[in-house]
């Protein structure tokens, strides 16, 4: 079990080395708490791989979004991207994984977790935020950021068709980065035609990837910001995709950027899964992400 | 006006952009890098703006400006701000230097230890950056005897405290992570201050010099 208390992030602290962190999937978070009637950057659990077994000590709102790790309540199927109640001593547990890498369990109120620098997130690199800096662990007992927020909707849901198109090779748009004219021009056709593989090498930090060896023209960068989606390439040719909790600096060139909307389809590969990167300009994917936060908007009337 | 024809604008994602004015470790860059993150901070369409040695990667809000828009407002801000001369806090910091690859170092550079020691002491170093971890702060120029490439293996662990040297930088590791720098001693000084907001001690233009101290002062 890996469970931590995540939130949207911790904002305006790169230039001090601190990274945005917060929930990996950031949609299938921010529609979490929207259905239990929160806050939309409310503090929620991120469980990667497997779920925990949670027992209700009060009555609750929860709603369970993201990954598929087959969801039950008191042992019955529970219906995720969906409001439901919870009475005392109720038992919501999952029974394996069906699909994904990280489902979010939001409560109504919201989580209480140990805020740093204006946030919740669990940021395990330095031990700070959520329960104690560290991944949940049995007989923790989580208690409520805030009452939960009347009225009380049970039964909200978010359609398939309003989520992000999640799947088992996913392409993810991007758009070309500041050094994508280092690349050598066989390379650059490869980044944007050949097919990835997550390797092993993948946590909150980023995705190393597997595929064909890019050749970057040898360059001295000196190092410079960086944000969530870049896809940098070390010397050895095999891209890095920078996730919630990269390197804020960094001097490898950055040969694209992943747009916002498909970030959450990142958020759930595993290792040995495959994405590959479909090349579009900022305007467009600027488009892309309006189209899906509608849906969110669509969930706070 | 100096060169607004080598700045270089690109897109790091939908939601962030990249401006490079230079690539080279020098003073008069990094402090333009510092007052064009300053002047863009103070826009309401710009979430964060982070100064790198020769650059600011800028976090802006889409749903306020576009691409181009921004990058129009760079390229003027760039030409119009002229480069105010701070000079940052100067910060001296005690080093022990028995470093696990201060010898190997001090002979792969071909100087005695004592060499190494007093050229690490000598100059005032700029931090250039802060990044890569929470605290972390790119000092530079090292002296040109004591440029050696990084470790061909990276350590999987480097204690925080340590004062490494790679290239032509030097630092100090604010927290336990792995490291390909050359670990020439160790600061009982904290790097990273997660009470503090920023939780780091050093800023990006401070300046910073070290002095020699025994193992017994360190402890003190």
């Amino acid at each position: 079990m890996f469970t931590t208390i995540q939130d949207l992030g911790r904002p305006g602290r790169r230039a001090a080395g601190v990274p945005p962190g917060g929930a990996m999937d950031r949609f299938a978070l921010s529609a979490a708490n929207l259905l239990v009637g929160n806050p939309e950057g409310a503090a929620a659990l991120e469980c990667a791989l497997s779920g925990p077994t949670l027992v209700a000590v009060r009555t609750c709102l929860v709603a369970v979004t993201g990954a598929d790790f087959g969801a039950t309540l008191n042992g019955r199927a529970l219906p995720g991207w969906t409001g439901v109640f919870l009475s005392e001593g109720d038992r919501l547990a999952f029974t394996g994984r069906r699909w994904g890498a990280r489902t979010y369990v939001a409560v109504a109120g919201g989580l209480a977790g140990d805020r740093w620098l204006g946030s919740a997130a669990t940021y395990l690199l330095v031990g700070r935020g959520g329960v104690h800096g560290r991944p949940l662990q049995a007989r923790d007992v989580l208690s409520l950021a805030a009452p939960a927020p009347r009225p009380v909707v049970v039964g909200r849901c978010l359609p398939d068709l309003l989520r992000p198109a999640y799947a088992a090779e996913p392409e993810l748009s991007a758009i070309g980065g500041p050094h994508a004219g280092l690349l050598a021009s066989a390379s650059r056709r490869a980044l944007f035609r050949e097919p990835w593989q997550v390797s092993r090498d993948a946590d909150r930090m980023g995705y190393r990837l597997e595929g064909e060896v890019l050749t970057v023209k040898s360059q001295e960068l000196v190092s410079f910001g960086l944000a969530m989606g870049c896809v940098q390439v070390p010397p050895a040719g095999q891209p890095i995709l920078l996730m919630a909790d990269h390197q804020t600096a960094g001097g490898y060139p950055v040969v694209a950027g992943v747009a916002r909307c498909d970030l959450p389809l990142a958020a759930q590969l595993l290792p040995g899964q495959r994405l590959r990167f479909r090349e579009v300009g900022v305007e467009e994917a600027q488009g892309e992400w309006r189209r899906l936060r509608a849906a969110l908007d669509g969930l706070k009337r | 006006m100096p060169a607004r024809r080598s700045i270089r604008i690109a897109p790091l994602g939908d939601a962030a952009l990249l401006v490079e004015l230079g690539q080279r470790v020098d003073t008069a860059l990094n402090t333009r890098a510092l007052a064009l993150a300053a002047a863009l901070r103070r826009r309401r369409d710009v979430r964060e703006a982070v100064a790198g040695y020769a650059s600011v990667a800028v976090h802006y809000d889409p749903e306020q400006v576009s691409f181009r828009g921004l990058a129009t407002a760079v390229e003027r801000l760039v030409e119009a701000r002229p480069p105010p001369a701070g000079h940052g806090r100067l910060h001296r910091i005690p080093v022990v230097y028995d470093g696990p690859d201060l010898e190997a170092t001090a002979a792969q550079l071909g100087l005695r230890v004592e060499e190494v020691i007093r050229l690490h002491t000598q100059p005032t170093y700029r931090c250039f950056m802060i990044g890569f971890t929470p605290g972390w702060a790119y000092l530079g120029p090292l002296p040109e005897p004591l440029r050696l490439p990084r470790r061909r293996v990276p350590r999987t662990h480097v204690p925080p405290g340590s004062v490494a040297i790679a290239g032509a930088q030097t630092g100090v590791y604010p927290l336990p992570t792995p490291g390909g720098w050359h670990l020439i001693g160790r600061t009982p000084v904290r790097m990273f201050l997660p009470q503090s907001d920023p939780p780091s001690l050093l800023w990006t233009g401070d300046r910073v010099r070290f002095f020699a101290v025994s193992s017994a002062a360190a402890a003190r």
